[in-house]
């Protein structure tokens, strides 16, 4: 089944996430990153950030794994085509941030294989004051399966 | 290591020196998924990943943009803050593959008093294929 437009601005649940520094260490080393911003309090104090921030990459992370979007999405079909994110403030440890996805777009194009559908699902991340920290945005491509 | 070097110098079309990351392990794909919550055991069980027609596990997208994340952390030093950054997935890449990330300045420009630089990223293996590519925006400070 195809997906329709009237999934665009579906929401999940908001969810909080606390950014732990066991966490971020955790992230920073699995990639082999070793900038003391996102290990050492000293360093980080002197830096612009005035504080110990996250990988660029680390709100991918930031999903406990329960929370989901109301909507049926056959996974066999989904690429991961493309990840971006927009920061408006720096991604602090210790941050609680409060978090929701939801669908942002859904356009079709046409592809060797056949019809493509894209699908923009956002989440938004924001501080306790509801203000907008970052929104991480992946852009998936919900495919025709191939024939078996 | 890259050098550090003054971001207001640099030019349009200019090529930053690249970042070449060591050979990706299973072990980091473990931690990686561990870290990230991606379990998928495309990237982590031979058997499952065979299954379904690959020679073995697959490295994780992400974790390859977490290189280039890396990388422009390191280009923006302290000097700059990412305000935006992009990639889309190319190849796949695979246990023992190297990465090296690439930058080119594909842009300087002013907007509402602040000066930002577009950089246009590539990840690709020794081969010369590309597993990422994308483009960060870089808004300098003072």
């Amino acid at each position: 089944m195809d997906l329709d437009k009237s999934v665009i601005g579906l929401k999940s649940e908001k969810y909080v996430f606390e950014v732990e520094k066991r966490h971020v260490y955790q992230f920073a080393s699995a990639i082999g990153d070793d900038n003391l911003l996102y290990t050492d309090q000293e360093y980080a104090k002197q830096s612009p950030y005035e504080g110990m921030i996250v990988p660029p990459t680390f709100p991918v992370a930031m999903n406990n794994g329960d929370v989901e979007l109301p909507l049926q999405l056959d996974h066999r079909r989904m690429l991961h085509g493309e990840q971006e994110f927009l920061y408006y403030q720096p991604i602090r440890i210790g941050d609680r941030l409060h978090c929701q996805m939801k669908v942002s777009d859904l356009y079709d194009r046409e592809g060797k294989s056949g019809k493509m559908q894209f699908l923009v699902l956002d989440t938004e991340m924001k501080d306790k004051q509801g203000e907008l920290v970052c929104i991480s945005r992946m852009n998936i491509i919900y495919r025709q399966l191939t024939k078996t | 290591m890259i050098k550090e070097m003054e971001l207001s110098d640099l030019t349009v079309n200019q090529k930053i020196e690249p970042l070449l990351k060591p050979p990706i392990t299973k072990v980091q794909l473990a931690q990686y998924a561990g870290a990230s919550g991606d379990f998928n055991p495309l990237h982590l069980d031979d058997k499952f990943a065979r299954k379904i027609g690959m020679e073995g596990v697959i490295a994780h997208g992400m974790l390859v943009m977490g290189f280039l994340g890396e990388y422009v952390m390191k280009i923006a030093a302290q000097q700059a803050k990412i305000e935006k950054f992009n990639m889309r997935f190319g190849k796949m890449t695979f246990p023992g593959d190297e990465i090296r990330c690439s930058a080119i300045v594909e842009q300087k420009y002013e907007e509402n008093g602040k000066r930002y630089i577009a950089l246009d990223l590539t990840a690709e293996k020794n081969s010369g294929e590309i597993v990422g590519a994308g483009s960060a925006v870089l808004q300098l400070l003072s």
